[in-house]
């Protein structure tokens, strides 16, 4: 793989999880001593994505901003990796008037008409707005393409069946991408789906399958990449698995006391991993390690400053932008 | 995200043209000159190809424009109702089938969470410009899952417009609307409206419609018959039953003036304040569930504006929290019949 773009898919997932980082920061800070959800800055739900930053950087890194990406409840990894403005972005989780929905939307509901990039917080059901999306690249007479995201526990709900049928059936140029992080919430996913490997039901709609089983940058890149070029050479859907990493709660403030594999998720941290075989080939030193982080706090710190300068939206506004 | 352009149009009146056609044809003709002038817009849903619509809502436009534009489904809602949707943030304008209204449940999640909201969520930055078509009504012993109205739950639910025409020239003028507006729009056809060769029909189901497009305005209710003594508020089928009465009370002296809300999201509350204002006297006719819904709706408008608008307490006929029930005197007794709107208009004047 050339260096160039094995440097740009480790930029990609630093900056994710520096971004990452710094949310998980801001969100905390004003919540002690005693944890409440509703209150501080950035209030409710908060699912982070650290550890998930392979899929998003070697899907992404195929797209351009005319390509569509559908994400779930867990978005910040591909909104990031899709290109979405990291202003508007941090701005729309602190629920500000500059956000990417002007405060309407928050961290599980995100829109970019710039970037195609959209989120739904109904398990599955991201994937149904995403083959119209690839209808429409499809009539229009492009080759762009759309990504639907979800992760493992949505593959055994009916959206996500209805939409492979469908999109199998009218050859829509759609990769389907499922992050199995092995933990729907609390439950394993040995105790929520019948199959090891949720690339095998692609079979169930005639279209090619895979699994990614290690988490790794390079493999999800390679992988994607067949499933991209197919879309966009008119070939229609593919189904690629990932099996990825949660290294935080589902939301923060989430315990995990029902988690059994916590201990070794720090030897799994893709990054680390990466950064290590980067500079196993000579790639990496200290001083570049430093200067691509040094880059990605810069960009996300100005970011949460630009969200935290912004003002508010007007509460006599909230009644706005119901219709256009 | 695109806007298209569209015409000005001046709605000519309904009388204006000497052509008469059911409102299945109508709805059709306005569907189809829509398709004709705008080539975003497309239909989908089950059905909607070579059987033309099992209530008639597509009747020619597969052979007229081709499978591209007119396509058969699958039996799986949430996904075409789900690709409408995503087909409409992209530009296009999609019309998505769903088949009768009873089957919402098993999709609700595209139409309630993922069309109505976008626009909202995403600041006004992301359009939804399609329309939701979809069969509603009982009175032909279809049961408890296949004759429902429930628009009052559509129209509870924020983002989304619901249209509900009775006539065939609203038929034409709102379907132009829907596919016109630059929101989604839940137009909801009652099957007893539509003038079906294999349905007891009102003469009404057939009217005059004009050949050249127009719209009808999304949010503007009018007053079908205009009386004195007491307003009847009430849409789609059973604007036809109150007309009916209205004519047959009329020679008891009784002269009711009938509403027809034809939206219900946006609601006309202003056509029904002056109507009441003008009478007095209130009866809201509504073939949805009582409780919770659009006759609750229009009693609390006038409630909230001026509850001394009225001579006399406001009376509601509706379906009394019950399911549809299968046999014919049963469905009889719970949808709100001619005699049920009869008897209600007698205590109302008499009160």
């Amino acid at each position: 793989m050339d260096s160039g773009l094995r440097l740009s898919l480790y930029r990609t997932m630093v900056l994710i999880r520096v971004f990452e980082e710094a949310i998980l920061r801001e969100y905390h800070a004003d919540k002690r001593p005693a944890f409440d959800i509703g209150a501080g800055l950035v209030p409710g739900e908060m699912h982070l994505s650290a550890g998930q930053e392979p899929v998003a950087a070697g899907v992404c890194a195929h797209l351009t901003a005319g390509d569509a990406v559908t994400a779930t409840h867990r978005p910040h990894h591909l909104a990031i990796a899709h290109g979405v403005n990291l202003d508007r972005l941090a701005a729309e989780i602190f629920g500000r008037e500059t956000g990417l929905g002007r405060g309407r939307g928050g961290h599980m509901h995100l829109f970019d008409p710039d970037t195609h990039f959209s989120c739904s917080g109904i398990i599955a059901e991201g994937y149904p707005p995403a083959l119209g999306q690839a209808f429409a690249f499809h009539r229009q007479g492009t080759d762009r393409v759309a990504v639907a995201v979800t992760g493992e526990g949505a593959a055994n709900q009916g959206a996500f069946h209805e939409s492979l049928n469908l999109a199998a059936l009218w050859r829509l140029p759609v990769v389907f991408v499922v992050e199995d992080n092995d933990w729907g919430i609390s439950v394993p996913r040995s105790a929520s789906t019948c199959v090891t490997s949720n690339a095998i039901r692609a079979a169930g709609y005639d279209m090619p399958g895979e699994r990614v089983e290690d988490n790794s940058v390079e493999a999800v890149y390679e992988a994607a990449g067949r499933a991209v070029a197919r879309a966009r050479a008119g070939e229609g859907p593919s189904l690629l698995e990932v099996h990825t990493l949660r290294m935080w709660g589902h939301f923060e403030g989430d315990a995990q006391a029902y988690r059994t594999d916590l201990e070794g998720v720090p030897g799994r941290d893709p990054i680390a991993t990466y950064e290590h075989a980067l500079r196993s080939a000579g790639l990496l030193d200290d001083g570049q390690v430093k200067t691509v982080n040094e880059d990605a706090v810069a960009r996300v710190e100005a970011a949460i400053a630009f969200a935290k300068s912004s003002p508010e939206p007007a509460p006599e506004t909230a009644t706005e932008y119901v219709f256009a | 995200m695109t806007t298209t352009e569209t015409p000005a149009t001046t709605a000519p009146a309904p009388t204006a043209s000497g052509r008469r056609l059911t409102t299945a044809k109508a709805m059709v003709e306005g569907i189809a000159q829509e398709m004709e002038r705008d080539p975003s817009v497309f239909y989908l849903g089950e059905d909607v190809g070579a059987y033309g619509g099992i209530f008639s809502s597509t009747t020619g436009l597969l052979e007229r424009f081709g499978p591209d534009r007119v396509m058969d489904t699958p039996i799986s809602e949430s996904a075409f109702l789900g690709l409408a949707t995503g087909a409409a943030v992209e530009g296009m304008r999609p019309i998505a089938e769903l088949m009768f209204v009873d089957f919402f449940g098993v999709c609700m999640d595209q139409l309630y969470n993922h069309m109505a909201k976008i626009h909202y969520e995403s600041g006004g930055n992301v359009r939804v410009p399609m329309v939701v078509t979809t069969a509603v009504g009982g009175g032909y012993s279809d049961g408890a899952q296949h004759s429902q109205c429930l628009w009052g739950t559509f129209a509870h639910l924020p983002g989304m417009k619901v249209v509900v025409p009775s006539t065939p020239y609203d038929a034409k003028g709102l379907i132009t609307a829907a596919i016109r507006d630059d929101n989604p729009v839940v137009y909801m056809f009652h099957k007893g409206v539509m003038g079906l060769p294999w349905m007891a029909k009102n003469p009404r189901a057939t009217g005059p419609v004009p050949e050249e497009p127009y719209e009808v305005p999304i949010g503007k209710a009018a007053v079908v018959r205009e009386g004195r003594d007491a307003t009847v508020v009430t849409v789609s089928l059973s604007v036809h039953h109150a007309l009916d009465v209205a004519d047959e009370l009329a020679a008891d002296g009784i002269d009711l003036e009938v509403v027809d809300l034809r939206s219900l999201k946006p609601l006309d509350r202003e056509t029904v304040l002056v109507s009441v204002a003008k009478t007095g006297r209130l009866l809201v006719v509504d073939e949805d569930y009582l409780s919770y819904g659009l006759s609750g709706e229009i009693a609390a408008t006038v409630a909230e504006t001026d509850p001394g608008l009225l001579r006399s307490p406001v009376r509601r006929v509706a379906v009394p929290d019950v399911p549809i029930p299968y046999a014919h005197p049963l469905e009889y007794a719970v949808l709100p019949t001619r005699d049920r709107i009869r008897e209600a208009v007698h205590q109302l004047v008499r009160a």
